[in-house]
């Protein structure tokens, strides 16, 4: 479903991405894991074209996305939720899923609020508070449910599980699982396996903007040496 | 007491169109980051505008729908400007943005001409509303208190889009994070022009509603513009209630300082916005804006090293010609260049200020009419001779650079240049208003050079001195350790604050450096014209110059040189035509959407690209 190939990514004259190639199979949840500065949020950035690829491409539902506005991308069907949140603080809950809001799409599933406070059960008692009222859990919900509100095809989650409590893990745990029975692609970024291995069928190992594993959960369990080498503990 | 309450009335009235304008300008700033200099050349099309109409529909129903027509007009221009003009630039660094807004001014000010003519217009008198009320026996028109009535709605109208529409929603979370807004599938471009064509209407609403009371004339478009800037600095950028209330807070003490001070009235107005700056540096309803947050990276600047062999040959040749030009040239063409030296001095010390140090001053003719005037006044109180005025002069302008530096600097970015040019605006009144002394309108006459500078070709041979060595003194500052610690307090405020450099203190000795400087150009002026006159302190002044050091380059030290040379000899000759100002307007324009790296950086690139230039990052 989306497929990255040869991707160079630069921030000035430093190269961030090299050479990067993967793919992401409909349906599925794929963690891309690598330490700190391994260049996951970068990567994130060069789908949504936040970040623009100096050579390679990005496809997606066999289109090439380099060069595209970011709004375009987010038309096809790619919802992204940044790491740091970047939700709008003076906004209310509410605003800020209507920021979000885009017109129902086929193949996927058209979200109201109600939906999402049912996904969510935090926000709903919040919806009248603004942005900068909110917990780093709530924000991190906030930010998910803001995306969903595109009814996205294909979700990117860049470091989830970052500064929220343990039970906010689990919610989010539980919430990704359901999101891909609703029938969404998720892309998500971690750090370490903890948080990848309840959630995510496949993994894509990044180190210094290269790829250095692509295969499944299981499979990663028989090399634990590539672990070591490539994933904070 | 009914006298006082009148008074208040009065305000209140006129805070009417003020606070339409203002709630515009922040609009547009809050969304697109664009300070709209343009702003009140809409409210002065939307008074022009609206008068036609006034002209052709007839009653109250046509008075009243002209002014809003006028508004809806006046947004489709805006609509026509945003995505002709700012669009190619909304990824430029700031002051290219700053400048193309400046070349719509001239356009639309020439452009007002053609259609209108140089005449003031009178405005129509609302129908069914032409006369007086008496309250407790003053006389208060029954317009103002219309204005009065009317402007809560358009306020409320305004709170309604914002607070409770998806296109405020949307307006609100662009100006927190305009690039995530997008990342979530809005069309910014679209978003940006719909909030152009509000912010507009809105000043073009406010100039055709303020008809009956002021009517329409070619100079509206600059005079407000201080105000509206002075309304959103107190406000606070982007608050609607902030603008509301510091609109009436301006527009009543006008009305009192004419009632009570009326030599003080614009200089009041500075007053209490540096009051309320001291106590509220982001206004009274605002936030700090963080600048460049998100984006607006501009090319990684080459490293300025130096001048090269050929370079030295170049400018050495250059000089040549001038120390030679009375051997060849007419008296005329020595005048011309004695124009042209002060011009590039002045422009090299806001090129200083700007290239080197990052600070966008909106406001450096205060420092060039600063010391004309403190020139012209010493030859006339004290007749001090002109050797010892040309020392005084760039003190003196130096010391009022310390002084306005000092508030100024307390902010960053767009509130940094409103204020600079709000100061210059000050200055500017003070010697407008102040008539007794400065001559006020009538300007300063009669001050001429000692007798042994009298005749023209030794003149320009002093000139030629003085503006040479100053910019060389520009220059050698600029790669002196003093100079890195300018850039890299302009590059990373805090990375420069953790290698001990105390950047506020670097920038203020700079800022002050760069307005001695233009002191004595000022200085100069002074003497080869014999007289000064405010204009020496207007806001155009200010543009000259920073258009100057645009077209030339701000990343390239020549650039304010080469710019002050092409802008005075061009303008010498242009200034001929009838619409010169629309020439230069669009000139301006597509310099910035086409060559967005001024003269030098442009040339620079033709000469590397056939290779006359070494391109110095190929060798890395
Ligand atoms: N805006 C930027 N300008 C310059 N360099 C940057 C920028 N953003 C990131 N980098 C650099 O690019 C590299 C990759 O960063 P990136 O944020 O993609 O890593 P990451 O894998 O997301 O790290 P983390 O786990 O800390 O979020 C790092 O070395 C970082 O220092
Ligand atoms: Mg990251």
């Amino acid at each position: 479903m989306l497929d990255l190939s040869g991707v160079n990514a630069f921030y000035g004259k430093a190269q961030v991405l090299n050479d990067l190639s993967f793919s992401v199979a409909a349906g599925q949840v794929t963690a891309l894991l690598g330490r700190n500065g391994a260049g996951k949020t970068t990567t994130m950035k060069s789908i949504m074209q936040l970040v623009v690829a100096a050579q390679g491409q990005v496809q997606f539902a066999g289109q090439n996305l380099v060069g595209k506005p970011p709004h375009r991308v987010a038309k096809l069907g790619l919802g992204y939720v940044p790491e740091e949140r970047r939700i709008f603080t003076d906004l209310t809950v509410l605003e800020n899923l209507e920021v979000g809001r885009q017109p129902p799409r086929d193949g996927a599933v058209t979200w109201t609020q109600d939906m999402l406070f049912e996904l969510f059960p935090n926000l709903a008692e919040r919806r009248s508070n603004r942005g900068r009222e909110m917990s780093g859990g709530e924000q991190q919900m906030l930010t998910i449910a803001r995306t969903l509100m595109g009814n996205p095809r294909f979700l990117l989650l860049d470091e989830p599980s970052e500064g929220i409590a343990p039970v906010i893990v689990e919610q989010m745990v539980r919430v990704i699982k359901q999101l891909k029975t609703e029938g969404l692609t998720v892309l998500l970024s971690e750090q370490n396996l903890h948080f990848a291995q309840a959630v995510a069928d496949t993994v894509v190992i990044i180190e210094g903007g290269t790829e250095k594993y692509a295969g499944t959960l299981t499979d990663l369990a028989q090399h634990p040496e590539i672990r070591d080498a490539y994933l904070a503990v | 007491m009914a006298f006082f309450i009148a008074q208040i009335l009065t305000g209140l009235a006129n805070a009417s169109a003020l606070f339409m304008v203002a709630a515009g300008l922040s609009l547009i700033f809050g969304v697109t980051r664009i300070v709209n200099f343009a702003h009140g050349s809409f409210y002065m099309l939307g008074a022009y505008i609206g008068y036609s109409l006034m002209q052709i529909l007839p009653g109250a129903v046509g008075f009243w729908g002209a002014i809003l027509l006028a508004g809806v007009a006046v947004g489709l221009i805006g609509v026509i400007v945003e995505i002709c003009v700012l669009r190619p630039v909304y990824r430029a660094p700031e002051l290219f943005q700053l400048v193309a807004t400046f070349g719509v001014i001239l356009v639309i000010q020439d452009l007002t001409l053609m259609v209108w003519g140089p005449e003031d217009v009178l405005g129509p008198r609302a129908p069914g509303l032409r006369g007086v009320i008496r309250i407790m026996g003053e006389p208060v028109p029954k317009y103002d208190l219309a204005l009065i009535a009317i402007t809560p709605f358009v306020a409320l109208a305004l709170w309604y889009l914002i607070a409770r529409t998806r296109m405020g929603v949307l307006v609100r979370a662009a100006t927190q994070d305009r690039e995530m807004v997008g990342a979530l599938g809005v069309n910014q471009a679209w978003l940006f022009t719909g909030v152009f064509f509000l912010g507009t209407a809105l000043a073009g609403l406010g100039g055709a509603i303020q008809l009956p009371k002021g009517g329409a004339d070619l100079l509206m478009d600059f005079n407000i513009l201080t105000a509206i800037f002075v309304v959103v600095v107190i406000g606070g950028m982007g608050s609607l209630p902030g603008a509301y209330l510091a609109a009436v807070l301006i527009s009543v003490l006008n009305v009192f300082g004419v009632a009570y001070l009326p030599q003080s009235t614009l200089v009041l107005m500075f007053v209490v916005m540096v009051i309320v700056l001291m106590v509220r540096p982001y206004g009274l309803f605002g936030r700090e804006e963080v600048a460049g947050e998100h984006g607006q990276i501009g090319e990684p600047e080459r490293p300025i090293k130096p001048a090269g062999l050929t370079t030295r040959l170049v400018v050495l040749a250059g000089l040549a010609v001038l120390a030679f030009l009375p051997l060849f040239g007419s008296s005329f063409a020595q005048v011309l260049v004695t124009d042209i030296l002060i011009f590039c001095l002045f422009a090299a010390s806001l090129h200083f200020l700007l290239g080197m140090g990052g600070l966008v001053s909106f406001g450096h003719a205060a420092y060039f009419g600063g010391g004309a005037y403190a020139a012209a006044l010493l030859v006339t109180y004290a007749g001090t001779p002109m050797e010892l005025v040309l020392l005084l002069a760039p003190i003196a302008a130096g010391l009022a650079a310390v002084i306005i530096g000092w508030v100024c600097l307390r902010l960053t970015g767009v509130y940094f240049a409103m204020l600079t040019l709000a100061f210059a605006q000050l200055l500017w009144s003070l010697v407008f208003q102040w008539g007794e002394v400065t001559g006020g309108d009538d300007g300063m006459v009669d001050i001429w050079p000692s007798d042994w500078a009298s005749d023209t070709t030794a003149f320009f041979y002093l000139t030629l001195l003085l503006s040479v060595g100053g910019i060389l003194m520009l220059r050698h500052t600029a790669h002196s350790p003093f100079g890195y610690a300018l850039r890299a307090a302009r590059d990373s405020a805090r990375q420069a604050e953790a290698t001990g450099i105390d950047t506020k203190r670097i920038q203020w000795v700079a800022f002050a450096f760069a307005g001695a400087m233009a002191g004595l150009a000022g200085g100069l002026f002074v003497f080869s014209k014999g007289s000064v006159f405010p204009n020496e302190l207007e806001i155009a002044k200010s543009f000259d110059a920073l258009i100057v050091v645009f077209l030339g380059g701000v990343k390239t030290l020549a650039g304010g040189v080469v710019g002050g040379a092409a802008l005075k000899g061009a303008e010498d000759y242009i200034t001929r035509f009838e619409y010169w100002r629309l020439v230069l307007g669009i000139t301006i324009i597509l310099v910035v959407i086409m060559a967005p790296d001024g003269i030098v950086g442009s040339l620079r690139r033709a000469g590397e690209r056939i290779g006359l230039i070494r391109d110095p990052e190929a060798r890395s």
